[in-house]
């Protein structure tokens, strides 16, 4: 989108003059990264409150899962293939970056189809594609458990930590604790979804719910949106970011969600267990499922001591109130995964903080 | 939570293959999840597979949101 | 014996040994330091403070667009040297050879080396050759050291950086990493980005006549320019204010870095300079520097301030600001 700067002035002016107190939860972490990243926090009135959601895959995969990922790769001979966003994130006691730096095969790859490659140009090895995110990335994986189907490639599989998004959106609205006003819809997993989860979400907790763009324009207008719903006061589900999301969302991606995957309750970092909020590969597909072919630990939860990323990864708290942000917990070395993924609430808050107060 | 960016399809192979120009750069990418895109065309591309087909140009976008925006001002002055 | 590889009998000390010098390296660089083929080679030094610099360059592939490790091992001491304010003399080039690379991407890496010398003015006077054996190096690792002079008395360093200096970025930002970075395994992607990689040798000519308004200089290479910008302020004590929207950066690098989730402003470069230059001579600079095929799209990014000291402000295209960090461990694609 162009950023044509007059209007996004414009648009920072009409926010600045709104006076109701209105918190927005920008689900998604994509959010967070661009939020933080243009400043647009700390050009709000205060007033204004931009609460950070739980949509940041990396985040809010279970610690439990990250141990048992780490363990397959350090019993079995395999090439796990996964995205970059997952190297750095601490397990209870090593990441995948150490494990590799001890010797474990494992890719960075930028899309599933990579890893499906990798498979055929090593016949005779296991490659395991690591799936993490919401709706937006498991159709992409889904699709490459398919073609690695119609080309008999036999030695790919997928270890599917895959979650759905509006089960947790569910979860948040019904929590006394948490106050959210309105959301701020994640862009992507709605070009698969569509506009109808959040419809039903928008008309049972009475919550203006806008899918938006990327773009600071995108942003800013979105947030006009849901405070022209305020002034109306009403509650829709709305699309700010039309030239990418249609309001059926993808239904050949949708498709593929149900011939491959299967839903399944599922534990959620911060969250807990949700039901039917995670994905698992169908029946159908149980050959291409890595937990059918090797033997892969159920490990317990092990909370990391002082670590407040539950919390924030739902908006109770703001990463500046962990007593470990900043301090003891930073990019460098971080401690929760909050810290660690390029998009989680910590890690953006820690690099793009705003600088209050003169410069001189 | 996903990463997307807009490409333009420049060409298309068999088995749902494309190559798509993101500014200039040029990427493979798998089409099948949207199997009605068309050389020419915008999609929206995450992690190596086009997501959906997009509906203008950035330059009609930004028309668009201006007008979108003149509404938007119109409403609130008539609420007012 | 004939053969077309690097073979452990290369590194020998024995006759392929000298055989391979003699063929390879010595055709290549001929100079009156070279030739006697010393242990060591002894130099003159005109008048002046001598600067000495040093690096390795290790890279995948060796052959990239833009250049290759040849170029890159002597671009980089080069521009290091530059960045001091030193005029660059002379180079030293030891090689660990990967037993099984082709005599003739050897021939090439060396020829390389001889005309990026060559356009640099420096002269390749001594070096050192090791073979390992395979799967013990990447192909070939290299190490130039070199020496260069000041003889105006003026010394680039952080420490003479002051407030209320501008801040001028020699061109586009993150080329030569996103041009690397297109050709790693399982990212294969093609794009137009060659490496930047090159001698800044008139980058520093142009800039010896404003004498000693010329604070500060410094390549961004590994961690890109905001990792040297940070460095740049913990050195000075100072803080750095500088606007997003000034900051050159090629509608290619930006468009692949969206896709891949990687951000310009930490992708290496090999052919550009950060300067820091007196404000009152700061738009002749520019002038002076856009006249350099190297240096078209240079500009002035923003200014020295004296708080926060020893951080990096950056001001966003919405005017906000915020604090512009350091690189945190391996800058990866991700798709969130």
């Amino acid at each position: 989108m162009n950023n044509n700067k007059a209007i996004m002035q414009d648009m920072i002016r009409e926010i600045q003059a709104e006076t109701q107190s209105i918190s927005m939860m920008e689900v998604c972490g994509t959010h967070t990264m661009a939020i933080a990243k243009s400043g647009i926090r700390d050009l709000l009135p205060d007033n204004i409150k931009l609460i950070s959601g739980p949509g940041c895959p990396v985040c809010v995969t279970a610690q439990g899962d990250i141990d048992a990922v780490i363990e397959l790769v350090n019993q079995q001979d395999l090439i796990l293939a996964t995205f970059g966003d997952m190297m750095r994130v601490p397990g209870t006691s090593s990441s995948l970056q150490e494990a590799r730096g001890k010797g474990a095969d494992i890719r960075v790859v930028y899309s599933p189809m990579d890893a499906v490659e990798m498979a055929r140009n090593y016949p005779t090895r296991e490659v395991v594609f690591l799936g993490i995110g919401f709706e937006t990335t498991a159709p992409p994986v889904g699709a490459s458990i398919e073609a690695a189907r119609a080309m008999q490639t036999k030695n790919y599989s997928v270890l599917s930590l895959h979650k759905l998004v509006p089960p947790a959106l569910e979860v948040i609205f019904s929590d006394p604790d948490i106050k959210v006003d309105a959301l701020i819809c994640p862009g992507h997993v709605s070009l698969v979804i569509g506009l109808d989860p959040y419809r039903e979400l928008a008309e049972k907790y009475h919550k203006p719910c806008v899918i938006t763009g990327f773009d600071n324009a995108d942003i800013l207008q979105g947030i006009l949106m849901i405070l022209l719903q305020f002034k109306q006061k009403q509650a829709r589900a709305e699309i700010q970011y039309r030239r990418a999301v249609k309001e059926k969302g993808n239904p050949v991606a949708q498709n593929v969600l149900k011939r491959v995957f299967k839903e399944v309750d599922t534990r959620w970092r911060g969250l807990g267990e949700i039901p039917g909020s995670g994905l698992e590969i169908s029946d159908e597909y149980s050959a291409y499922n890595a937990r059918h072919r090797f033997d892969i630990p159920d490990i317990e939860d092990i909370p990391i001591k002082g670590c407040s990323c539950g919390e924030i990864l739902t908006g109770k708290i703001s990463p500046h109130d962990c007593p470990l942000f900043g301090s003891a917990c930073n990019p460098l070395n971080p401690i929760g995964p909050c810290m660690v993924s390029h998009e989680g609430a910590c890690a953006a808050y820690y690099r793009y903080t705003p600088l209050r107060g003169e410069i001189r | 939570m996903c990463l997307g960016v807009p490409g333009k399809i420049i060409s298309i192979s068999e088995n749902n293959v494309a190559v798509v120009d993101v500014n200039a750069n040029q990427v493979e990418i798998s089409i099948v999840l949207t199997p009605d895109a068309q050389i020419g065309q915008w999609v929206l591309v995450h992690a190596g597979f086009a997501m959906q087909i997009m509906d203008e140009s950035e330059a009609e976008e930004s028309l668009a949101l201006m007008l979108e925006l003149q509404k938007i001002r119109e409403t609130f002055s008539y609420e007012q | 014996m004939k053969t077309d590889r690097i073979l452990m009998a290369h590194g020998s000390g024995g006759l392929m040994s000298q055989q391979l010098i003699d063929e390879v390296f010595k055709k290549a660089w001929r100079n009156p330091y070279l030739d006697p083929m010393m242990d060591g080679a002894l130099l003159e030094l005109p008048p002046g403070k001598v600067v000495m610099s040093t690096d390795s360059f290790v890279i995948t592939p060796i052959f990239f667009p833009g250049g290759d490790i040849g170029k890159l091992s002597v671009c980089g001491t080069v521009n290091d040297l530059l960045a001091c304010g030193a005029r660059p003399l002379y180079l030293s080039a030891a090689f660990i050879i990967e037993e099984g690379l082709l005599l003739a991407d050897l021939k090439k890496i060396v020829s390389s080396m001889a005309d990026t010398a060559n356009e640099a003015g420096v002269k390749l006077v001594t070096g050192d050759t090791k073979v390992v054996e395979k799967g013990s190096a990447d192909g070939i690792f290299i190490n130039t050291t070199g020496v260069g002079i000041i003889s105006s008395g003026i010394e680039y360093r952080p420490d003479r950086i002051t407030r209320s200096s501008h801040i001028i970025v020699t061109g586009y930002m993150g080329d030569h990493g996103l041009s690397i970075l297109a050709q790693r395994e399982g990212l294969s992607f093609g794009t137009p980005a060659v490496s930047d990689c090159a001698p800044l040798i008139k980058i520093g000519a142009a800039l010896a006549q404003y004498g000693d308004k010329i604070k500060c200089m410094r390549d961004p290479t590994r961690g890109g320019l905001a990792t040297v910008l940070n460095e740049l302020a913990q050195q000075s004590g100072l803080g750095m204010l500088v606007q997003e929207e000034k900051i050159p950066v090629s509608p290619v690098v930006q468009g692949a870095c969206d896709m891949l989730g990687l951000d310009p402003l930490y992708m290496a470069n090999e052919g550009k300079m950060v300067i820091v230059v007196e404000a009152d001579i700061s738009s002749q600079v520019l002038n002076d520097l856009r006249l350099l095929d190297e240096a078209r799209e240079t500009a002035i990014i923003g200014e020295v301030t004296k708080e926060p000291a020893g951080m990096v402000l950056i001001e966003t295209r919405l005017g906000a600001k915020r604090i512009l960090g350091m690189l945190e461990g391996e800058h990866v694609p991700r798709i969130c």
